[in-house]
């Protein structure tokens, strides 16, 4: 094997390079501590210079102590050197030493492919459609750039259309690999810590009071597709953990989660079915619209009609989904949940404990005395001066829920649902929190109905005897806005909004919601393909139950198709290169036939001639062929009519 | 159709039985006689790519699929490239001047390109030594393929590896090639200088050469206009360019070149040598000149045309005892 092209690391190649490379690495730089950015950023620039200047690279144990720096580096900012983070900036720093060595053509090869390993490790943070472009014209230039290496002397432009010709040949086999190729669940082994942050509007607790701002992200929870009518917006009630036990500050789940459900009501009236596509939050929370009739796959439902997967959800899923928005959840599982559900934490909230067992005194006497409480409550958050607020004052006291009622009044749901359950549960009546989403905007693009986590809400839910679990949203008494058109409505004019719940900016939204549905798309399609979707897709062309191996024949032929149209089309031009040439080839063929072989040597003005006088009664034709041809092969660059003409007189010819 | 005539049709055949014998004419590079293989490189890639597949089953990537998949959808397509980048050319010998021994042999190569893609980074390499050339669209270029001349004699080109790798370099796609071209290697000219006259008894004319030297004052450039019969040709061997010897005067004289008369102990390659020398003297200085070898004889003469055919002789003399007729390198210089 012939040794490789000396490489010629020529400034204006190696600037395409690096500027490849600085794209790949560009979208880490806001994820990554300033120091790596600065080094990426030191190491491209001083590489350029070098290779602008023709001066010499560092020496290698300079290299060796930076390398060893910036490791230790990686440990102090990190507290590890594993991890995705400090993979990525692991990375980065390799990529750039490995620049301030390269002199070889194999030294070349090792820093390409580490910069087609940083394209990919921006799919751990972002796999939108924006960062998939930037990737694709990140490999773009780096390809072209392994042109360039090939083929130094080639004008770039050059080596970038060979480059993007590549990758358009390549595109068909990417989506055969990709819908084909065999997929296996991962995670193959554990994963790093920070492997996922996905962000949540809700957590496992809630401390009404402790946070002074709710979450304003536009980011998407979920979406919802319904088959037929969607329910009105006040049903929308996307039910997600149940919190019990409260310590005085904070809400907590208590042990119903962890004990397997026996799921009874009775649902009433039409019910909705759906699909829900929800996010990855790297929790075990699925949301469903109040009340669930069924369980998806791989999932579970608690004795508090929590849906739970099985394991956290770390990818995007989707699931079939039905929903009874008139229930009655008739029985629970035993007088320990009541118990839970009327535990007060000691010697708290005295004020409140006395306003409670004041209207249990005096609703005892009447004929539905949970009902008359109930109202009583719903009517001192109606008319006891309470006001909606994104930022309400931080609560300072022990007695959190007295300072809220009885003082600052201000709050948002988690104030209004916790207070509510604890005045309830003050006068008897059994009670917990339910957290989740409430309401969620219809996309008009694809009609999907998206919940964002701004949308996160929390409610109450009361024991009635007889009647079982009823909801009820104190905050909607104190706002009906909120739920009946959103949070927009609710919050007091000049506090901050969520970006998509101002409604003043309407082409905005409208451009918003387009690149949404364009989204959601592609997260079906593209980032969505798992397991599941694939068995969904065969058996949609009829593969149904599709094993690994019946796949790998698929994918084998499905390649080798695409391989050989290609071929064809590429080598097929190859061979019918030249018009003039086939055509005079075809004339020394039947000449050939005839008896008269061309001698390898010959020229084609000694075989004319001799063809000539070996058939004196086709002279002048074989006359005009070779002269014909001599013209077009060395004269003048051949025009279509003579070739044309030189085909017609060939054609012509016969012995 | 017999396993013989599959054998001959495949790829393998080729690649076993190499090809040793020349191939007059052109030589069309056909899809049979182009083989291709992952390069080093193209190994390190497809690694590469394995670690990217494994990360995004195992973060559950679907664009680290994708960008996985569309990666391995270049390294396939390219296959196809560096394929047509060597397929489909006509390679054709040109010529090879003649050197001397101790000198480089300059073999030109014609490729020619009749299709409409461009072909870039084509290496020619023979026994280690590499030329690159890029081939145009519709055109033919020359390469150059330097071999030092070690031995007189004719020295044949031999095998040619043609092998691209592009566009990517994670291929490499070969070819082998035996033109059909030789070049004529002369004896090494010592240093010695021309002999005392001998007169001749079959030449009327006796002529004291003496100090006939003199009559040569000095070295220019050569220009097109210049005899050949006045070039330096060892002071061009040593110097690079051309050179032209100038002189005042011209001396005629008859001289032969015999092999008898050098001392009876000389080797056979330093009588060729000094032979060479006097030949290349003679020419220089307008002296006709004949030569004398063991079976041969070359009449006495003048003229460059002359001074060429005893170089011709001295090349490929073979003692009479070595019975094998040397091939006729007329032939391979069209």
């Amino acid at each position: 094997m012939s040794a490789p092209p000396a490489v010629e690391l020529r400034f204006s190649n190696l600037a395409w390079l690096l500027a490849g490379l600085a794209l790949a690495a560009a979208p880490h730089t806001a994820r990554l501590p300033a120091w790596i950015t600065t080094i990426a950023l030191v190491t491209l620039g001083w590489r350029a210079y070098i290779a602008w200047k023709r001066s010499a690279l560092p020496r290698k144990w300079l290299l060796l102590v930076f390398m060893l720096t910036c490791v230790l580096g990686i440990y102090i900012s990190f507290n590890t050197i594993f991890g995705r983070d400090a993979g990525v900036s692991m990375l980065i720093v390799l990529l750039g030493l490995k620049l301030m060595e390269m002199k070889s053509y194999r030294d070349v090869y090792v820093v390409m492919f580490l910069a087609y390993f940083i394209a990919l490790t921006n799919f751990f943070y972002s796999q939108s459609i924006p960062t998939a472009s930037l990737m694709m014209l990140t490999v773009l230039m780096i390809t072209a750039s392994l042109v360039s290496f090939q083929a130094p002397a080639r004008r770039h432009l050059d080596n970038l259309k060979t480059g993007g010709m590549l990758l358009a040949q390549a595109a068909p086999l990417m989506l055969l690999l990709f819908f084909l190729f065999p997929r296996v669940q991962g995670p193959l082994w554990g994963l790093p810590q920070d492997a996922y942050s996905g962000i949540s509007g809700l957590s496992d607790s809630m401390t009404p009071g402790n946070i002074s701002q709710l979450s304003l992200s536009d980011a998407v929870a979920f979406r919802a597709k319904f088959d037929g009518a969607m329910p009105p917006r006040r049903q929308l009630y996307w039910r997600g953990p149940v919190f019990w036990n409260y310590d005085g500050r904070t809400w907590r789940p208590g042990d119903m989660r962890l004990r397997g459900g026996t799921y009874k009501f009775e649902g009433f009236g039409q019910p909705y079915d759906y699909s829900v596509t929800l996010e990855p939050h790297n929790r075990n929370w699925l949301f469903a619209l109040e009340l669930a009739a069924t369980i998806p796959p791989r999932a579970r439902v608690t004795a508090d009609y929590q849906l739970l997967s099985l394991p956290p959800v770390q990818s995007r899923i989707r699931y079939e989904m039905r929903s009874y928005p008139d229930f009655k959840a008739v029985e629970a599982d035993g007088n320990e949940d009541l118990t839970a559900a009327l535990a007060l934490p000691k010697g708290l909230n005295p004020r409140t404990l006395q306003l409670g067992q004041r209207w249990a005194a005096e609703a005892r006497s009447q004929g539905n005395p949970t009902e008359v409480i109930v109202n009583r409550g719903l009517d001192l958050f109606r008319n006891g001066g309470f006001q909606y607020t994104l930022e309400p004052p931080l609560l300072t006291s022990s007695d959190t829920v007295d300072e809220f009622i009885f003082n600052s009044k201000l709050g948002f749901c988690e104030h209004f649902s916790g207070a509510f359950a604890i005045l309830m549960r003050s006068a008897g009546v059994p009670a917990r929190i339910v957290t989740g989403y409430q309401g969620g905007d219809v996309n008009p693009i694809d009609e999907q109905l998206i919940v964002r986590q701004s949308d996160a809400h929390a409610w109450t839910e009361i024991w009635m005897d007889g009647s079982g679990w009823r909801r009820v949203d104190p905050t909607a008494v104190v706002v009906p806005v909120r739920v009946e058109s959103g949070m927009a409505q609710a919050v007091p004019a000049g506090q901050p909004l969520p970006f998509m719940a101002r409604t003043d900016r309407l082409w905005l939204l409208q451009i918003r919601y387009n690149i949404e549905a364009m989204a959601h798309k592609w997260n079906i399609w593209v980032l969505g393909y798992n397991p599941e979707r694939q068995r969904e897709m065969l058996s949609f062309i009829g593969m149904d139950a599709a094993s690994w191996q019946a796949l790998a024949m698929a994918l084998f032929w499905g390649v080798g198709g695409v391989v050989a149209v290609l071929a064809l089309w590429l080598l097929r031009r190859m061979r019918l290169e030249d018009p003039v040439q086939r055509h005079w080839q075809r004339f020394c063929a039947k000449l050939e036939r005839a008896g008269l072989p061309r001698a390898p040597s010959e020229g084609p003005l000694d075989f004319a001639s001799r063809a000539a006088a070996h058939f004196p009664q086709h002279a002048a034709l074989v006359g005009g062929i070779g002269a014909l041809y001599i013209d077009l092969r060395y004269g003048v660059p051949a025009d279509r009519t003579a070739t044309q003409r030189l085909g017609r007189l060939v054609r012509q010819f016969k012995l | 159709m017999n396993l013989d005539r599959i054998l001959r049709y495949s790829q393998l055949y080729n690649l076993v039985v190499r090809r040793k014998e020349p191939e007059a004419g052109t030589v069309y590079l056909s899809q049979r006689r182009v083989y291709i293989l992952p390069s080093r490189q193209g190994l390190t890639f497809s690694l590469s790519l394995l670690v990217m597949l494994i990360g995004s089953i195992n973060y559950n990537l679907s664009l680290g699929y994708l960008l996985t998949f569309l990666l391995a959808g270049v390294g396939i397509v390219s296959i196809l490239h560096t394929f047509r980048n060597l397929a489909y050319l006509y390679i054709s010998p040109g010529r090879a001047e003649p050197v001397f021994a101790g000198g480089e042999a300059h073999f030109q190569l014609h490729i020619e390109n009749r299709g409409n893609n461009e072909r870039f980074a084509i290496a020619f390499e023979r026994e280690g030594v590499i030329t690159r050339c890029d081939v145009p669209a519709r055109d033919t270029v020359s390469v150059t393929i330097d071999v030092p001349a070690t031995r007189r004699g004719l020295l044949a080109l031999g095998r040619v590896t043609l092998d691209t790798r592009y566009p990517l370099g994670l291929l490499r796609a070969w070819s082998y090639v035996t033109p059909d071209l030789a070049c004529l290697v002369y004896p090494r000219p010592d240093s010695s200088r021309l002999p005392p006259p001998q007169p001749q008894a079959d030449s009327g004319d006796t002529i004291a050469l003496g100090t006939g030297t003199d009559d040569f004052f000095g070295l220019r450039p050569y220009q097109a206009s210049d005899s050949p019969r006045h070039i330096a040709w060892k002071a061009s061997m040593r110097e690079g360019p051309l050179l032209t010897k100038q002189f005042s005067g011209r001396a005629a004289a008859q001289m032969w070149f015999d092999w008898k008369s050098l001392p009876s102990g000389m080797e056979i390659e330093a009588r060729l040598s000094r032979l060479a020398r006097w030949v290349l003297l003679a020419n220089s200085r307008g002296i006709a000149f004949g030569l004398r070898l063991p079976g041969l004889e070359m009449p006495m003469g003048l003229g460059d045309a002359h001074c060429l055919a005893c170089l011709r002789e001295l090349a490929l003399f073979k003692t009479p005892g070595d019975a094998a007729p040397h091939a006729d390198p007329g032939k391979s210089r069209p």
